[in-house]
């Protein structure tokens, strides 16, 4: 069984996914939506723990920028929610290039230690800069534009924009581009020798999925109409990594795989106990110790075709 | 009173309490090459027992050694985990956090999401009067405890047989083993030995910072910075790494309230895009 993408297979899954409103009509449609949401958000932190061979644990701040940005924008300078996504992502990207450019020399462990701190900075500036952020209260507002308020357009809407994200990625990681990243990964030294600048290959991966973590906050503002310190918190980082390795890191779509899981499991937990936050360490635990290359990196193992697909 | 004399008194207490908690953290990334994240967590649990046990016997002490020996024992368990991805660093360090979220929301479940405050002794309440100026006795207590355990640690890594094996295990554990030593065992013992110092600090900072469920993600994330800024594995840099942390934090949050991050990270993220192992930090 191959599961690269193939224009073929990609056709059908899209297919399939816009019957989800049809057949999943209501409160499942927006978790549907939640769920594209967070592959997107997963998908952009494998761009570089599994391309790039760097663990981030700062998403969750890149995400919650964007969503800051576009509540503020949107609803205390009441600006156009379209330009507000836009200035979200950006000023996810001016973070994200913030923070490569002090990460990157850093490697393994003392990466995912500086992102986590990088992050940390987003989220104590959320909570104490209450005149802009509205501190523990956060920012509540409708900022979905007008036309996107019924819940299947809406869907449909992000459903759209995570297709082309994700063929954007899969461009990106598939790339020439992508290829030296992955050189990166495997011997940076070796790259370097080679002529290659490693350090601006990984300003340029970091930035691309600060991007992207950004679009899918943006999009997530539009889906809640609510940020607090909470959605930029390490949590939001955490949960980011546990779906992309749950569905196997450096495998991109394994990141779906992993959102639905999530997703769903957070919903089904959170309806019957609290106890959300110690499933998901548990599920933490659980898959470092017995999947740690993850769903679809093990269904790959298991069919054989792990290089064929990588 | 000097207003900047006060606060580098608070500045250099929280700097103690810092040191207790960055000390362990260090020694257990540095020998074993784990970056525990529980290590926060570890520090509320402290707290937390500390508590218990202190309003339930009314001895601050006993609450004191509750809290480094439940911890100890928490560490064996989470030393014990961690057996299943040795060597794999990244899988370490996630299965930590893993630890840290499911201890951080026991905490919560068990003690529900109040603040509270480990009492003190008579003893050690109320201010100390001293030129010409009066600072509360519990915080030169912490900044005594502080010091002590400073010298002790000092000591035990410099003049005892464990303390050369630990440095010997922090520069090259395979050899130690081809010796015929049992690195296992001097793995545990440091790794107890952090986590009693995180719960020693859990139960001293529960009585003046007090306990409350997202203590653990702050408290983790100043030792993290201690030990970016220290480099890994030293002592020394741990004493350094936790002085500068705590001034930068204690006058960022006079000077410039909204920004307290910045001034930490700020200077911490500078520091380590220019030397990326921390400042006694060696490669190995």
């Amino acid at each position: 069984m191959n599961l690269s993408l193939h224009p073929l297979r990609a056709v059908i899954a899209l297919a399939l996914l816009c019957l989800v409103p049809v057949l999943l009509p209501g409160y499942q449609t927006t978790l549907a939506t939640l769920t594209l949401i967070y592959t997107l958000l997963a998908m952009s932190v494998d761009i570089l723990a599994g391309y790039a061979g760097r663990t981030p644990l700062c998403h969750g701040a890149l995400f919650g920028v964007a969503t800051y940005v576009v509540m503020y924008f949107v609803t205390t300078a009441t600006g156009n929610p379209w330009l507000g996504a836009l200035l979200g992502i950006a000023a996810a990207g001016v973070v994200a290039l913030i923070f490569a450019l002090l990460a990157v020399r850093t490697t393994g462990v003392y990466f995912l230690l500086l992102t986590l701190a990088l992050g940390m900075i987003i989220w104590g500036v959320c909570q104490r800069w209450t005149s802009v952020t509205g501190g523990e209260n956060g920012l509540r507002g409708t900022v979905r534009p007008e036309w996107l308020a019924d819940p299947a357009r809406f869907f449909y809407f992000v459903l759209a924009i995570t297709a082309l994200a994700t063929f954007a990625m899969w461009r990106f990681v598939n790339s020439p581009f992508g290829l030296s990243l992955k050189g990166i990964r495997e011997s940076e030294s070796r790259m370097r020798s080679l002529g290659y600048n490693s350090a601006q290959h990984l300003i340029i991966a970091f930035v691309f999925s600060g991007l992207m973590a950004g679009l899918s906050g943006a999009l997530y503002a539009w889906f809640n109409g609510f940020v607090s310190p909470s959605s930029v918190a390490l949590a939001q980082s955490v949960k980011g990594l546990l779906i992309a390795i749950i569905g196997g890191i450096g495998t991109l779509f394994g990141s779906a795989l992993g959102a639905i899981i999530i997703v769903l499991l957070e919903n089904v937990v959170s309806s019957f106990t609290q106890r959300w936050s110690m499933v998901l360490g548990l599920l933490f635990v659980l898959a470092m110790i017995f999947t740690p290359e993850g769903l679809l990196g093990k269904l790959r193992q298991l069919t054989g075709r792990r290089r064929a697909a990588a | 009173m000097p207003f900047v004399l006060f606060q580098i008194l608070n500045g250099l207490t929280f700097a103690a309490l810092l040191f207790l908690v960055a000390s362990g953290f260090t020694l257990i990334f540095g020998l074993m090459r784990i970056v525990n994240l529980a290590h926060g967590a570890m520090y509320l649990m402290g707290g937390y027992t500390a508590y218990a046990a202190a309003t339930w016997s009314g001895s601050f002490l006993l609450g004191l050694a509750a809290g480094a020996v439940a911890v100890a024992i928490l560490g064996l368990a989470e030393q014990a985990l961690l057996r299943f991805v040795h060597g794999a660093e990244l899988r370490q360090v996630l299965l930590t956090l893993g630890l840290a979220l499911m201890m951080n929301d026991a905490a919560l479940v068990i003690f529900g999401g109040d603040t509270f405050t480990v009492p003190l002794p008579a003893m050690l309440q109320g201010p100390l009067e001293m030129f010409g100026m009066a600072y509360p006795r519990y915080r030169l207590f912490v900044l005594l405890v502080g010091v002590v355990v400073l010298v002790l640690l000092w000591l035990l890594m410099n003049r005892t047989r464990l303390g050369a094996l630990i440095r010997a295990g922090v520069d090259d554990p395979e050899t130690i083993e081809a010796m015929g030593i049992n690195i296992r065992r001097i793995f545990i013992i440091t790794f107890m030995l952090g986590m009693a110092l995180a719960g020693i600090a859990g139960a001293l900072g529960g009585a003046f910072l007090s306990l409350y469920p997202t203590a653990d993600s702050e408290i983790l994330v100043f030792s993290l910075a201690v030990v970016i800024i220290g480099g890994r594995g030293s002592l020394g840099g741990a004493a350094v790494g936790s002085v500068a942390v705590s001034m930068l934090s204690t006058f960022g949050q006079v000077w410039f309230p909204e920004l307290a991050y910045f001034v930490i990270f700020g200077p911490m993220a500078l520091l380590l895009a220019f030397r990326p192992l921390g400042l006694f930090g060696r490669a190995t």
